[in-house]
């Protein structure tokens, strides 16, 4: 890499840290209560009654479930949010008559995505500390897939940045596709207490594997092959990265 | 080697707008030029195409040479763009986002941290260092935005309308500061719609309309073109009454007289003529600017020849362009 593109990488990550620690109310706040919120919830006052869940308490279980949907969220949040108001308020212009390449531009956001996330991720760890004794069954495990996950997710908004035209576009997605799907990933439950036919649709749900992959790596359990979440989540990665380079290099929804 | 070429550029936007059609523009090393024209001209589309921010349709752009689309990395090292709306974030302070901008183009923090001083310093900003864009005034943004275009010390500066909007002062001290800068080897290109500005800043013109280039030429010609000017004199007494066989007169009020000056004859002869019939003068002035008349002409003779040519391509005029002293 260059130094010029080197600096160009460094900048645009700095400002995007910079910016989701500027209004860390809103960025690093709220998930620490909601998480807080769930934990005394679900954890302490249902999860009493519910027993046992993969040969866990039922909190033990559903902590890195928890932790993966703050990571999912956060990450896409930041990078959808950040995207789209740069070009709202047009200073994503800065960076298109500068020399850029399309690259270093999908890095450097999905760089500062992944950094809010991470610190999510650690503060949410913190606060489950709390109310769990955390083990941690595999480090390697853990870190790999929050990073494969937060930065599938950063990618994903940003491509939702690139399309969206109001700030409705931006909520959308969260909404309507992503909250379902988080929720019916097994954060809460084992796909084992689902019928089979559900077994089986939710196995075209990908959060399934990155909540079960990150549960493996804290639990050393999992309803799902490690390594095929492991493929599957490079797959996607892939993917949106080459959709993301040829919508920035092609100008959608930033230049006329 | 010249610092912009454009040729045959073209652009069509998605909904079958033709906002340009076609044009050729070459703009000198080390110039000061204006690109003219009523809005909707395509001034602003043909910037945007220049700095990257519209994708053209057809034609060729380069800048010192270097190729806006081979060369793009070079091509764009050498512009610094300031654009005719606010495009900075609002929320980050002076020194972020200038700071920032250089980042972009691979200039090291320190350094950066460096030109930001010298810059902010040079514009009058460098109080407002710590405080957000937002809480600025309409005339520090505009200076801002000129310090940011400047960060990575580009060869050539577009300007697209950088003084809308701001009051007279501010507006004299940006002119000194282009003229410093330009003189320092920066070539110039301005948008504006104060024509004054364009007379006093600018040694080469282009005039646009409906995306046709209809004058190409030096301001020196251009103004050279102008044959009659008319002056408002302010005069004692008695303006009705008044009457100058040479010249052709208009009595405003009792005091004001408006008199079309043809070059050949020139003010003297008018002054002669008051002097004779005891006329006091208390003061005067021109009518309209100077470039504004020539605008105005040029372009409704433009749209004139292209409604005789019946939707033919008019050829814009390329007339020699004044180098740089």
């Amino acid at each position: 890499m260059s130094s010029r593109n080197f600096t160009a990488l460094k900048t645009i990550w700095i400002k995007e840290c910079t910016r989701f620690l500027r209004i860390w109310v809103q960025t690093l706040v709220p998930p620490a209560i909601t998480m807080s919120l769930y934990f005394v919830i679900f954890g302490s006052l249902i999860g009493e009654r519910i027993g046992q869940m993969g040969g866990f308490t039922y909190m033990e279980f559903i902590v890195p479930g928890l932790i993966m949907m703050s990571i999912i969220t956060n990450s896409y949040s930041n990078v959808s949010s950040s995207f789209f108001s740069a070009k709202f308020q047009r200073n994503v212009e800065e960076l298109l008559v500068a020399p850029v390449p399309t690259w270093v531009v999908i890095f450097g956001f999905v760089g500062g995505g992944v950094a809010r996330a991470m610190l999510i991720g650690i503060i949410v760890t913190c606060v489950s500390m709390f109310f769990v004794d955390v083990q941690i069954h595999n480090f390697i495990v853990i870190v790999v897939t929050l990073i494969l996950t937060s930065t599938l997710f950063a990618m994903a908004g940003l491509v939702n940045g690139i399309y969206a035209k109001t700030f409705d576009d931006i909520s959308v997605i969260p909404t309507f596709v992503l909250t379902p799907l988080t929720y019916l990933g097994g954060v809460f439950y084992s796909l084992t207490l689902l019928p089979d036919f559900w077994q089986m649709v939710s196995q075209i749900n990908p959060i399934v594997y990155m909540v079960n992959g990150f549960r493996y790596g804290f639990l050393g359990v999992s309803d799902i092959n490690y390594l095929v979440a492991l493929g599957l989540l490079v797959g996607f990665n892939l993917l949106l990265y080459i959709t993301a380079y040829r919508l920035l290099k092609k100008g959608v929804g930033i230049r006329s | 080697m010249k610092a912009l070429s454009i040729k045959g550029l073209e652009k069509t936007y998605a909904g079958g707008v033709r906002a340009l059609k076609g044009i050729d523009l070459e703009v000198e090393q080390g110039d000061f030029y204006a690109l003219l024209g009523p809005n909707g001209a395509g001034k602003s589309t043909t910037i945007g195409i220049i700095c990257s921010l519209v994708n053209k349709s057809a034609g060729a752009v380069s800048v010192f040479g270097f190729d806006s689309v081979q060369d793009e990395v070079e091509a764009k090292s050498c512009i610094g763009l300031v654009p005719q709306e606010f495009n900075f974030n609002q929320f980050e302070t002076l020194m972020q986002i200038v700071v920032n901008q250089a980042g972009y183009y691979g200039v090291p923090r320190a350094l950066a941290k460096e030109r930001a001083q010298k810059y902010l310093k040079q514009l009058d900003l460098w109080d407002k260092r710590n405080a957000r864009a937002r809480e600025l005034s309409g005339g520090m943004k505009r200076r801002l935005m000129i310090a940011r275009a400047l960060m990575h010390e580009p060869k050539m500066l577009i300007l697209d309308e950088p003084t809308a909007g701001v009051d007279i002062e501010v507006r004299r001290s940006m002119w000194s500061f282009l003229k410093e800068i330009n003189e320092q080897g920066i070539t110039i290109i301005l948008t504006t719609h104060y024509l004054e500005e364009a007379e006093m800043l600018c040694r080469n013109i282009g005039i646009i309309d409906k995306g046709e280039i209809v004058e190409n030429t030096s301001m020196k010609a251009l103004l050279a073109t102008l044959n009659i000017e008319t002056f408002v004199f302010d005069i004692e007494q008695g303006a009705n009454s008044v009457a100058i066989p040479e010249f052709e007169t208009r009595a405003l009020d009792d005091t004001t007289l408006e008199v079309d000056v043809p070059k050949e004859a020139g003010l003297n002869a008018v002054f002669e003529r008051f002097a004779n019939q005891n006329i006091k003068v208390m003061s005067m002035r021109n009518k309209a600017n100077r470039l504004e008349e020539l605008f105005v002409r040029l372009v409704e003779s433009g749209r004139a020849k292209a409604q005789t040519a019946n939707g033919s391509d008019v050829k814009p005029t390329q007339t020699g362009q004044e180098k740089r002293a």
